[in-house]
């Protein structure tokens, strides 16, 4: 018979996600090491870290923090078993499926183009110098549902200023594994693989956009996009590309996987906008995961406090 | 027991319990919290689903009787239909309901600017006097001839629900370009028996005195 042995599960492990993040917050809070966790250096990434794994010293979000949100975050259950990850398939339940084997160790990261410091890191090291952060986020998919989801990750500013972009760095252009062995659905051509994605560079240097490596605390799920994905909340769910490897500096206007696969319908900016519809369907309301009615779609995905200057003199409808 | 007894008591009652087991199982499902993150999502395709697998296995009712000479299975088509229809209705229902509740500007704008909703509307609009004129009397009060011109629009109705499929899928068609395909196939073999009736009645034309003399 196979027990485990109970004495090194932690409490975390056993108690409910939801109720453990809560009362995490709680006590950090009672104790005052909010502090000190945001001046704890680095990360305890271990080495062969999967799915699932605890994330140690990581700066707790709370709703008071800047871009927080105080609203119900979806069950963990649901953001796990509900996902877009075409290399896994294209039903929502695919990717928990199929992604199950997915080896995320060793991974490098390869950082190129308009850049000073260009590199092949492996994901440690990539990682190491920062401090992560928990951000509570909205997320918008352009299929018009959202969710809440606490990732943990790192400011894609503070990474990028490592690698000293050019002054012809004016766009940051990300790409995700191809690996149809591991990838199942890439066999199929669905989309044109490997999947690409790219902001501007404000846009990628803005405090808002994070590379994620985990969520409610733990490593990233496979299916949410481990070990390193693009978290940008006021754009459709599809640019936060997910299990990345290569990063690149271009002077011009990457061509996204959703671009070729329909150039009238995705567009390059992606901002969510309800008043721009998509050519089949509304994008003015959405439904939350997990509520009933539907919820009208807010400008920015709610951010557009934070972002709107980005655009100020753009006409969003062409540029969609 | 008679073949008319057969199907009547036996067969028909069977069919009818199974073609009930889709539904069956999504309030299963439903019940047991197992439609997932999206539970009105979930519903809104499964419906889908089974109103175009109902549409398609009703139109293959001629090909199968034809082809394995089981002249009876006609005596189940009136039910099949039915169910597509019924189907529909839930589908349409789920839309209305648990959807858009009840929200008719929504609705209305859907359907106008949607063309995959305009579709879908009109598909499920010109199924609703198939399944009024599916009683025998109404059958009798039109006439053979009528009756089976107006029941001529499921093809229309079949084509519709597949372009409706086709127009909102994102990205991957694989799913509705089969339904294509099988659709394609059995609107193809009624295509296919057209023109071999028409040429075999030439051929007769042909081959009588009165023309070759
Ligand atoms: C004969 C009539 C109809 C047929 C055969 C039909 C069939 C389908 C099929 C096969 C799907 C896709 C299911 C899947 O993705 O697995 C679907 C989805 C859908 N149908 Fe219909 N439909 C019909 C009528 C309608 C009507 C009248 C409406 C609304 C007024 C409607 C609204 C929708 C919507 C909104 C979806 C998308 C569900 C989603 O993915 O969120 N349909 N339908």
């Amino acid at each position: 018979m196979l027990i485990k042995k109970s004495a090194d599960i932690l409490s975390s492990e056993i108690t409910d996600k939801r109720t453990y993040l809560s009362r995490r917050e709680f006590v950090e809070t009672a104790m005052g090491i909010v502090g000190a966790a945001a001046i704890m250096p680095g990360l305890l990434l271990p080495g062969a870290a999967q799915a699932g794994t605890r994330l140690t010293g990581v700066r707790p979000a709370s709703p008071r923090a800047p871009f927080g949100t105080d609203e119900e975050r979806t069950p963990y259950e649901d953001v796990t078993h509900y996902n877009n990850f075409y290399e896994f398939g294209v039903e929502k339940e695919d990717p928990a499926l199929m992604s199950k084997n997915f080896r995320t160790r060793p991974w490098t990261v390869t950082v190129e183009g308009e850049v000073n410091k260009p590199a092949v890191y492996q994901l440690e090291d990539f990682i190491q110098p920062h401090t992560l952060e928990e951000r509570i986020y909205r997320l918008r998919c352009v299929e018009a549902w959202s969710m809440v989801i606490p990732w943990v990750g790192i400011p894609l500013a503070d990474i990028i200023k490592r690698f000293e972009p050019t002054s012809k760095a004016k766009y940051v252009e990300f790409t995700t594994l191809h690996d149809p062995a591991q990838m199942p659905g890439q066999r199929r051509a669905v989309l044109k693989w490997p999947y690409v994605e790219g902001l501007r560079i404000d846009e990628a240097m803005h405090p808002l956009t994070m590379l994620a490596v985990g969520l409610y605390g733990e490593t990233l799920p496979n299916q949410n996009g481990a070990p390193l994905r693009l978290v940008v909340p006021w754009k459709y769910g599809f640019k936060n590309i997910k299990s990345i490897v290569k990063i690149r500096f271009v002077e011009k206007q990457p061509t996204t996987a959703w671009m070729v696969a329909g150039p009238s319908e995705y567009g390059f900016y992606a901002n969510v906008n309800p008043d721009v519809d998509h050519p089949r369907w509304s994008q003015g309301r959405e439904r939350r995961i997990g509520e009933f009615l539907k919820r009208k779609t807010l400008m920015f995905n709610g951010y557009a406090d934070q972002v709107a200057s980005l655009y100020a003199h753009m006409d969003l409808k062409r540029y969609f | 027991m008679t073949q008319q007894e057969w199907i009547e008591r036996v067969i028909k009652p069977t069919l009818f319990v199974v073609c009930l087991i889709p539904l069956a199982l999504i309030a299963w499902d439903a019940f047991n919290n197992h439609l997932g993150a999206n539970p009105i999502e979930k519903i809104m395709r499964r419906t889908g689903d089974w109103t175009l697998r109902f549409l398609l296995i009703t139109l293959a009712v001629t090909p199968a009787r034809q082809l394995l000479n089981l002249p009876w299975l006609i005596k189940l088509r009136r039910m099949l239909g039915l169910f597509a229809f019924f189907y529909a209705f839930m589908h349409f229902t789920n839309y209305i309901w648990l959807d858009q509740f009840f929200d008719v500007d929504e609705i209305i704008k859907d359907v106008i600017k949607r063309k995959y909703i305009t579709i879908g509307f009109a598909s499920f609009l010109l199924l609703i006097p198939l399944a009024i004129t599916s009683t025998n009397n109404m059958v009798k009060r039109l006439g053979g001839k009528r009756w089976q011109k107006l029941h001529k629009s499921v093809y229309f109705i079949a084509i519709g629900g597949v372009i409706h499929y086709l127009w909102l899928v994102k990205k991957d068609l694989g799913d509705p370009l089969i339904y294509a395909v099988l659709l394609a196939i059995l609107l193809g073999y009624r295509v296919w028996q057209r023109q071999r009736k028409k040429s075999l009645e030439k051929e007769q034309v042909a081959m009588s005195p009165v023309r070759s003399g």
